[in-house]
């Protein structure tokens, strides 16, 4: 049934097992905004026989690599990261929570000098699943996606 | 060498600070070198003990003066300024708003930076010189202590520094301040992680005659949404000389100054009062930092 929603892809990455209702997150942690060239493709609410509801996004001509894919697992920590070449599954990579984070989230703390004109990008550390900001040591405390930069 | 914060460096490294400046003496140990202060907020001890400290070693400085005076005033980026100051000075002191502001001077250049407070984050050497105050009055090891810290642990830098420099020590602290300015959930989780036994508490009657160590800070008036309301905080946690009749003899009183209304004029005269010895204790730490990062 599934097929018949979203087309194959030729080349690209297919991002599978997204929780329902995170497909567009998912874009923003890789960077796919409304500027993008790629064609993107995104399947919400699909059926699942593990997550009852799944998204589904798909990339084409864009192939995401585990560092990027490690990204995936802030909002999608089940995810699998599929890249296709000629419609053929050549790598697929797990997502594990990465060490560090850069530039993808904001700083909640209003006083944080990430929060200013510098020219830096944010930098989050990843510790016994707590995510701190390395310049002024605020914890993330809620939904992730909200801090999406 | 930066010297961020203080939970970035370990036992050893503080220690060796407060025995350096155990020792430390007058010098031309940093003749030709200069040091740059760059104080976007008001300062009064650190600005002048660092300036007294580089001088005591030889060396000059040289200080941005005032915000309103300088480029800030323009719009530049600290990342800018500090580049910018890299040119004129071998080492950077830096006091700034914005929490983290420090760590991202120290990206910027290659001159060792010195924090001399970055928003309601971190004072390292404010924390280095009460640990030395410290070690200076009383007789038990920093681990064996019971610590009291006092206030506004909300927004207090000094407060976090001394809490995670502690902390490494296994010093047991009791923080004691009203609701709404209890420790930052961060510090909590950094002291929760090293194992350290700490509890919060309304009031100091309770636990001041258990105490080593009292460590007021002051409770700013900006922080609360009227004026009654911060007068009577303020006044519950007021340091008197009833506060102390139930003291230890031996027990030290600190404050990182200015004072406004948190300790009672008249505790000045007693034994508890070192204060001013701590503020004093500014110009050899610093001595001993700059002499170890330059």
């Amino acid at each position: 049934m599934e097929e018949l929603k979203i087309q194959p892809i030729r080349n690209g990455t297919v991002v599978d097992h997204i929780p329902q209702g995170q497909a567009l997150n998912v874009l923003r942690v890789l960077g796919v905004d409304s500027a993008t060239r790629d064609v993107v493709s995104v399947a919400m609410n699909v059926p699942s026989d593990e997550m009852g509801r799944k998204d589904i996004v798909k990339v084409e001509d864009r192939r995401i690599d585990s560092k990027e894919a490690d990204l995936i697992a802030l909002i999608a920590p089940d995810a699998t990261v599929n890249v296709v070449d000629d419609y053929d599954v050549t790598e697929k990579h797990d997502v594990s929570m990465p060490d560090e984070i850069r530039g993808v989230l904001a700083c909640p703390n209003p006083s944080c000098i990430t929060n200013t004109r510098e020219p830096v990008e944010t930098v989050f550390d990843v510790r016994d699943d707590e995510i701190r900001c390395e310049y002024c040591g605020t914890v993330l405390t809620d939904e992730i996606a909200e801090h999406l930069a | 060498m930066d010297i961020i914060n203080t939970k970035e460096m370990s036992k050893d490294d503080i220690v060796a600070v407060l025995d350096r400046a155990a020792e430390i003496e007058p010098s031309d140990a940093l003749d030709g070198d200069v040091l740059a202060l760059l104080f976007f907020e008001p300062s009064t001890r650190t600005r002048m003990s660092f300036d007294t400290a580089m001088k005591r070693l030889g060396g000059d400085t040289v200080d941005m003066g005032s915000v309103e005076s300088s480029s800030v005033k323009k719009g530049e980026t600290l990342a800018d300024t500090v580049r910018v100051v890299e040119g004129y000075a071998d080492a950077i002191v830096l006091r700034h708003p914005r929490e983290g502001a420090a760590r991202l001077a120290a990206e910027f250049v290659d001159v060792p930076v010195i924090n001399a407070g970055d928003g309601a984050g971190h004072h390292p050497t404010q924390t280095l010189l009460d640990l030395y105050t410290v070690r200076d009055n009383v007789a038990a090891a920093l681990g064996d202590l019971h610590v009291g810290i006092m206030g506004d642990l909300k927004y207090g830098r000094t407060v976090h520094s001394l809490a995670f420099a502690l902390a490494k020590f296994g010093a047991r602290i009791t923080f004691v301040s009203p609701p709404s300015l209890r420790v930052p959930e961060n510090v909590r989780t950094e002291l929760g992680r090293a194992g350290i036994e700490f509890k919060e508490v309304d009031g100091v009657d309770d636990v001041i005659d258990t105490l080593d160590v009292l460590y007021a800070t002051r409770i700013q008036k900006e922080r609360f949404p009227d004026e009654k309301e911060y007068e009577k905080v303020a006044g519950e946690y007021r340091v008197t000389p009833e506060t102390l009749e139930t003291a230890r003899d031996d027990l030290v009183l600190m404050h990182p100054l200015p004072r406004v209304d948190e300790i009672a004029p008249d505790v000045d005269e007693t034994r508890h009062a070192k204060y001013f010895e701590q503020a004093h204790n500014g110009v050899p730490v610093r001595m001993a930092v700059l002499d170890m990062v330059m």
